[in-house]
Formats: structure tokens, sequence, C-alpha cells
């Protein structure tokens, strides 16, 4: 190199550039930068003799470890099965009534059932079960597919509407769409579901003999509920798809709108639903 | 000895060194992706997108819900617990560009498909706050106006079989009738179920006369990680 000269004020080297007049040192790099970049490419020679790394076209080396992810995932899960064998052996031989009566089961599945409900459950029913319009309270014991821990494990598990093969399935007639009743009788029948939900069903109302004649046959004697039907109970203020005032019960008898819940037995299995099941008949009185 | 004064004295130079170094390190990581033959698993039931999902897809690409959420479930214990199978390579291979993002705010949802109801996806999307008291999800409820895209459907299609989506004739020629199908439901959605396995048909939103943003993008999301029969896919095939 030509013009390399000895900074007088640094002692070090210059490049030998000159640009106007302004010359550039030749400062070494700091001796600690360079032991780690040597020391980070011995590193990757063992990387790359231990580990997946170099592609050719069709294939890649696996290294000596032969790791994959997905083979780390499949070993995780063999030690979770281990691990979880003892209680899921239970929760796959014995019945939700069972499981219930033993109080360890009992406190597995609580656990478990809280945690699954948190995740899955609680977008619709809310955290801790509350529901909101359109989603059903889980916390009180109006139940309408049945509140007894076999019965809610089954909606669980298959669902209300949800296409599945062994959904709970009940659709009501659309009244109003349909010219079953004429519009004044829609509203006629509406008073008095407004005055069965406030515990003032009037039975001399002109709104009583139309719901004998359509809707007792679901609903029940005296707006009860019927459970294989999936017909919810008028006889009380618990609303779930409407609200309970005059107009959305015109409206729902009009033109009904249901709710649709998905199965869960595929997406978690059998067991989960098992814990799923205790845990809300937990919140909602206990039906026995 | 090689000295760096040809690059450091030559602006040209420097211009093709760079392409050529750069151009190393993209071969050498991104060709081996197309060639090597087990990128994406040979599994059953991935299909191109119906025009709805389709435009429904290209809603949450607008909005920007990438930026929140990711379609990617990785092969971690807590994360299948969580969301169900690890995602596969071949599940996102008619996207483009994938949606697999990065970042977390809000759940995955690479397998959301089927998990909530319609009516909640609707609620939710109006206002989160709806039905999740404590979500800090933005509210989408303009998503309820018309969908406007049937128009360019046909041109989308067109553009994604340029890039390798295997879209037939037949499925192009009937874009527009297939978007509306199954946005309505009826007999003329049994063409789309045809066409296009497993999908979801409507009316999504509660408005059986209208097709709105609402249908397209609740159809989207009800198909996301369905396509696949997960349950029959073999480990061995899938494990590397």
């Amino acid at each position: 190199m030509a013009n390399v000269e000895k900074d007088l004020i640094s002692g070090q080297n210059t490049t030998g550039h000159e640009w106007d007049g302004i010359k550039e040192l030749d400062t070494p790099l700091p001796k600690w930068w360079v032991y780690i970049f040597w020391a980070s490419i011995l590193w990757s020679i063992g990387y790359f003799v231990l580990y997946p790394s170099i592609p050719f076209l069709k294939s890649y080396t696996k290294g000596y470890f032969n790791y994959s992810s997905r083979d780390e995932l499949a070993k995780d899960l063999v030690v979770q099965a281990q691990q979880r064998g003892k209680w899921l052996a239970d929760f796959q031989g014995k019945d939700v009534g069972e499981i219930a009566k033993d109080q360890g089961l009992l406190r597995y599945a609580m656990a478990g059932g809280k945690a699954a409900f948190n995740e899955n459950c609680a977008p619709c029913h809310g955290v801790g079960g509350g529901g909101s319009l359109g989603f059903a309270n889980l916390t009180d014991d109006e139940w309408i597919w049945g509140g007894k821990l076999e019965d809610i494990q089954q909606t669980i598990a298959y669902g209300i509407r949800s296409g599945h093969e062994k959904a709970r399935f009940a659709e009501m007639t659309k009244f109003g769409v349909e010219g079953v009743l004429k519009p004044a009788e829609i509203d006629q029948v509406a008073d008095y579901v407004v005055g069965l939900s406030s515990g003032k069903g009037d039975a001399n109302a002109p709104g009583a003999q139309i719901f004998t004649d359509n809707c007792v046959a679901c609903h029940g004697e005296g707006g009860v509920g019927m459970r294989e039907t999936g017909a919810p109970a008028l006889n009380n203020a618990i609303f779930t798809q409407i609200k309970g005032d005059k107009t959305s019960i015109a409206l729902q008898v009009s033109n009904p709108q249901h709710g649709v819940m998905p199965a869960w037995a595929d997406r978690l299995g059998a067991e989960t639903v098992k814990m799923l099941a205790i845990y809300v008949h937990s919140l909602g009185g206990g039906e026995k | 000895m090689f000295s760096h004064k040809i690059f450091e004295t030559n602006t040209l130079a420097l211009i093709v060194g760079i392409v050529v170094s750069v151009a190393i390190g993209g071969l050498v990581e991104i060709i081996p992706l197309f060639t090597i033959e087990n990128t994406i698993e040979k599994v059953e039931g991935m299909r191109p997108y119906s025009p709805l999902e389709l435009a429904g897809r290209g809603i949450y690409v607008r909005e920007g819900c990438y930026n929140c959420h990711s379609q990617m479930i990785r092969p971690f214990r807590d994360e299948v617990e969580r969301y169900g199978h690890y995602s596969l390579a071949a599940e996102s291979q008619y996207d483009h560009p994938f949606q697999w993002a990065s970042k977390r705010t809000g759940p995955d949802l690479a397998r959301v498909g089927g998990k909530y109801s319609n009516d909640w996806h609707v609620k939710h999307m109006i206002n989160p706050r709806n039905v999740v008291s404590k979500s800090i999800m933005p509210t989408y409820a303009h998503m309820t106006r018309p969908l406007a895209v049937a128009s360019t459907i046909v041109g989308e299609l067109k553009t994604l079989r340029m890039v390798g989506v295997p879209y037939t004739d037949e499925q192009i020629a009937n874009a527009v009738a297939d978007l509306e199908a199954q946005a309505k439901g009826g007999d003329a959605a049994k063409a789309v179920e045809a066409r296009y396995p497993k999908a979801k048909i409507g009316d999504f939103d509660g408005k059986p006369d209208e097709i709105t943003e609402m249908d397209a993008m609740v159809a989207y999301l009800q198909m996301l990680g369905t396509l696949v029969d997960i349950k029959s896919v073999k480990p061995e095939l899938v494990n590397r």
C-alpha cells in the first residue's frame, strides 16, 4: 500500500487513503470482538453437524441429533399422557355420575373443566358462565335441554343445532312468516307470554286460547317448558335467545331465531367433555 | 492478496458484489424450500378457497387481522393443548400471501373454524365487548355493509391461478354465482359444496337478502383449519 504512515498521536498506521487532505486510521478491531467472531463461526460448525442445516435440492442434512420439533412434541405428548394416565383411565372408563362421586376425580374434573371452560366456553357463556343475550346463562337452575350431568354432557359433546348427527335439534314454527297466526293473534299471544313470564298469566286473556292451541305442544301446559323439544320455560323472567319484552316476543313468534352451540367431542375429546360437564353442572344448581 | 480496494473505489463493482453475495444467501435458503420433496405434507382435503371465503380472506388482510392474530399453531405442547393439532404447511399452501403472522395480541385463529357459532362471530365483530367483556379488540361494525368485491372475484381467482392455486375453469366461470349461493344458502349452494367440499353455507349474519362483508368474513373464519381431516393424518407422514 502506498503512503501508509504512522500516526503520531494514536500510534496506529493509516490506511494510505487520502481525500482532500483527510487521512484514515487503520485501527485494528477490538480483540474481544475478533474472538467472539471466530467463536461464533466455530459454534456454527458444531451446529451444522448436530442439527438439520445444509439444504440440498431434494433433501437436507438431518444432523447428528436428528432433531425435529414435531418429534419433540410427540415425545412431550407421550410424557403428558403418562402423567395424566392415572386420571384419564378413570375418565375413560367411568361415567360422569361415578366420577362426580369420587372426591379425587371430582377435584381433577373441576380443575380441568374450569381451564377448558375458560378457553372454549367463556367466549359465549362468559367467564363464570353468566351468559349474555343469545347465549345461555349456566349459573341458574333453568335448563333448556336438561340440567342433569348426563344431559349437560350430551349437550357439550354434540352441541345444539351444530350439524352433528347427534346434536340436539328443534326449531320453532315460524308462526308469522308461515302465516299460521295472524298479526293480531301474535300480538295477543305475545301479551299473554309477557304476563306468563311475570307470573301474572291471565287465563281469560285472548292470547291464552291461542297459546293453548299453538304453543303448549312444545312449551308445555302453563309454559313450564319441555326439555325433549328444547322449548324453554316461559313462566319465568329468564330469556336466553331474546329479550323478554313484548316486541321481542312477538318477533320471535313471528320469525324465530335459534341459538347454535358447536359440538365439542371431536375437538376436545370425551374426557375433557366429561370434565366440562361436571364443572358446568356445579355452576348451575347441581340438578340430580 | 485480495483487496477490498476494488469494491471501495468502484461503485459498479460494489453493486455487483452486493447482488452476488445476497443472491447466494437467497438461493441457498429459498430454492430448497421449493424443491425439497417434503416441505408441503401430502394430506387429504386441502382445496382452494371458495369465492366467498376468498372475499372474507381479503377483508381479513384489509383490516390487518394478522397484526394481532396468528394462523400458525406451533408444535409445542402448550399450543396443541389450547388450539389443537399444529398447523401443517399444506394448510396454508393456497394462501397468497400466507397469514401465519408473528404476534398474538388475540388468540391464534388457525383452527377457529367451527369453534363458535355464526351468531357469536357476528355479535363479536360488531362489538367484541358484547360477548367478551374484557376484550381489547376493536369493533368491526362496518362489516355489516354490503360486500363490494363481487365484481372483482373472477379476476382474483384468475390471478391466484397464475401463481399456482389450482382453480378449475368451472370454478372460475361460476365464481360470482358461487359467492352469492354460499352467502344465501338454498339449493344453489349444493353446487358450491360440490366444488368446494366442507364449505360452510350461509346465511351467516341473519340478513338473508343481502351479502355483507360479515357473511364473507364469517364464512372464511368458519372454514379455517377444518379442511384437512387432521385426525386422519398419520404422524409419520408429517413428522420431520
